[in-house]
């Protein structure tokens, strides 16, 4: 593997909790990354899953630096990310991108589709000389799948599936080396979210991109990743390859969200083993003590109240469990 | 249709069994049409939509967005908005029972009791400013002539059966005090406080994480065991679709496109866009799996094209698509398909 694209060491992002209209005082934090270390190398997709509230979207706006971390540190070829300042962090924001959730929400309705495209050049200027916008902006939509004739229509008069396309196209407007994808697909219908998947993959071959992906669909996750990280309450629990996470998941908590993910196939039915999880995640701003999936996990030793197991290598890869081990068919290989 | 198409031995039979089984429904749908009349001209929504629940059954109605699956639950339930929507034709039967011409206060007495429904997002389902159990024994005071401390008592029963713990603690929480499975428990307790005998669940899961999903499945599959309802479970799922359900129907541009068993569906799918839905589908238990795409997009319900509304996007389209309206052709007893190639598709897997 070369040397990583993105290093992200014990990143940890705290929201305070504020209480009083005038005089705020801060009564708690939610500890929404709470100490996530991982790397990205050059031309690879780092998949990232985890349920709602398990920090994935935070951890998105960190890597851009919408928001700044708490402690620990993101660095972009080899750079600090927070430490940058004008030039370099303009450039670090053309090198880094990111495609969002709602193709609804995410486009300025007011705008049509060229200005939306591209408006980077506004501000990176240098990129593309203001008479060749228009040309650009018509090879980006062209590049995504869109009629570059429609680049003066508005995001009303598209659907989904063609929104997304915009922000891809918007995405990739200044040529970045890292996008991080937060729940790309997840608003899309089953035959558009394969055709948006689909140009992901091709636009990385083709423009040797690197990817975090984010989402909480197990099944889109391991179409798109070569490796994979499982969050849980601002923790990653597990972190390994598409094999090494999916056929032979050491963490409780992934093999209890593995099992949770209903096959498309009637025949599987009562055939594989389903771990039933009981309860909700707990509160961010008041986790459990030691190991945080231990309210939920039906392992659970005192052991695992006293002492948070770090995530180090068990059994070929991290798993963050006193007592990883494997379980057989959590996921029956179809053929 | 005079004959029904026999898999096994390949040849035409009379289709009594079809009738037999249609017969003993709890809840039909027969050519059920509505459109939406808007500024932007008249949106065909349902275009004859037709399917049947019995007791004890899950029917799954599957589609993607726009194909009618949650129009046609509310013309069932009798909760469109008029106008827009306008029914044009078709019938609901419940119990042999005329629904779309019985009075409003028939319908009335039926919804909640006859037929209840669940909704997606149980936020916005729930009214904000009553406390949960005020909700669930409103109905019960209203409906079942219930005094406040005996309907406190059958709400709280309502929310241990669907296992809210603490439920007598609960009873007097607003909905926002609940997590997102919590309080899709609550709206499930809700409906089932009249005891219906049919189910309309309208992507029950859809807003929640997997876990959790995965936990109101169950519920729902235990509770409608118990009880012997019928279950009409709205969804664009494949995968909740292939757990639960044991007939269904796809949906696309306001029609039913395939209908019938869901091991045999998915085993030998008859329609070419239910092929299409299953092979562009990301699948957990498949590596390195090419994900073959549906070209285009659905089509808007203002301009539905001549033919077949899935003769763009399909891969078998002949000239006869562009012409011709496919009509259902029975497969065997309890399998149909919209398709003029149906033989062909079916031969050839």
């Amino acid at each position: 593997m070369s040397e990583p694209i993105l290093e992200v060491t014990d990143l940890v992002k705290h929201f305070p909790v504020q209480v009083g209209v005038l005089f705020k005082r801060t009564v708690g934090h939610v500890r929404a990354v709470d100490g996530v270390s991982f790397s990205l190398a050059r031309g690879e997709t780092l998949g990232v899953v985890g349920e709602s509230g398990c920090g994935k979207s935070t951890l998105a706006q960190v890597l851009m630096r919408l928001e700044r971390a708490t402690s620990g540190s993101v660095t972009f070829e080899g750079r600090d990310i927070f430490s940058l300042r004008g030039q370099e962090l303009r450039r670090l924001r053309r090198d880094v991108q990111i495609v969002l959730q709602d193709p609804y929400t995410s486009l300025n309705p007011r705008m049509t589709v060229g200005d939306l495209v591209g408006e980077p050049y506004e501000i990176h200027a240098d990129v593309a000389p203001r008479g060749e916008r228009r040309r650009r902006v018509q090879e980006l939509l062209e590049l995504v799948g869109l009629n570059p004739e429609h680049i003066n229509r508005y995001p009303h008069q598209f659907s989904g599936g063609q929104r997304q396309r915009i922000g891809i196209a918007r995405a990739l407007a200044l040529r970045p080396k890292v996008i991080i994808c937060d729940e790309p697909v997840s608003a899309l219908d089953v035959s558009v979210q394969a055709q948006v998947m689909n140009l992901l993959g091709e636009l990385q071959t083709r423009f040797d991109l690197s990817y975090v992906f984010i989402a909480h669909d197990l099944s889109v996750v391991r179409h798109l990743s070569t490796r994979v990280a499982v969050m849980y309450l601002g923790k990653i629990v597990e972190i390994g390859t598409d094999d090494q996470i999916y056929e032979h998941p050491t963490h409780p908590y992934t093999q209890a969200l593995l099992s949770a993910v209903p096959l498309p196939d009637p025949e599987q039915r009562g055939r594989r083993e389903v771990i039933r999880l009981t309860g909700d995640v707990p509160s961010p701003v008041d986790p459990p003590s030691g190991c945080r999936f231990r309210t939920r996990c039906w392992k659970a030793q005192d052991l695992c109240a006293q002492e948070e197991p770090p995530l180090v290598d068990r059994l070929g890869h991290p798993s963050a469990c006193h007592f990883a081990e494997e379980r057989p068919r959590i996921v029956p290989t179809s053929a | 249709m005079s004959t029904v198409y026999d898999g096994e031995s390949g040849e035409f039979v009379p289709p009594q069994e079809i009738a037999a089984a249609q017969d003993e429904s709890l809840l039909q749908v027969l050519g059920l049409q509505v459109e939406f009349r808007t500024r932007d001209g008249v949106a065909k929504v349902l275009n004859g939509v037709s399917y049947h629940v019995n007791a004890g059954e899950t029917l799954a109605v599957l589609g993607e967005s726009g194909s009618g699956k949650s129009v046609t639950a509310q013309a069932i339930m009798g909760i469109l908005d008029t106008p827009p929507a306008f029914v044009t034709g078709g019938s609901v039967t419940f119990k042999g029972e005329e629904l779309l011409t019985a009075s409003a206060e028939r319908r009335r007495m039926v919804r909640g009791e006859g037929i209840a429904m669940i909704f997606q997002d149980a936020l916005s389902a729930l009214n904000p400013v009553f406390t949960v159990g005020f909700q669930i024994a409103e109905q019960l005071r209203l409906r079942r002539g219930m005094g406040k401390a005996q309907a406190r008592a059958a709400a709280i029963e309502l929310l241990e059966q669907v296992r809210i713990p603490h439920a007598a603690g609960r009873f007097g929480d607003y909905p926002h005090q609940f997590s997102g499975g919590m309080r899709q428990r609550v709206m499930i307790a809700m409906a089932l406080a009249l005891d219906p005998e049919v189910l309309i669940a309208d992507e029950p899961t859809t807003a929640l994480d997997v876990t959790v999903q995965a936990q109101i499945m169950d519920l729902l599959a235990e509770i409608q065991r118990e009880r012997a309802m019928g279950l009409v479970l709205i969804t664009h799922d494949l995968g909740v679709v292939a757990e639960v359900a044991d007939r269904i129907a796809v949906m696309y541009a306001g029609r039913i496109v395939e209908s019938g068993g869901a091991r045999e569906i998915y085993r030998r799918p008859g329609h070419p866009y239910t092929v299409a839905l299953l092979e562009s589908l990301p699948r957990l238990d498949l590596k390195g799996q090419q994900l073959n795409t549906i070209k285009g997009l659905p089509p808007s319900l203002t301009d539905i094209p001549p033919g077949c509304p899935f003769h763009p996007r399909c891969r078998l389209a002949q000239d006869i698509c562009r012409r011709q309206v496919p009509e259902p052709v029975p497969l065997d007893a309890a399998r149909s398909s919209a398709c003029h190639f149906t033989g062909e598709l079916m031969d050839r897997v």
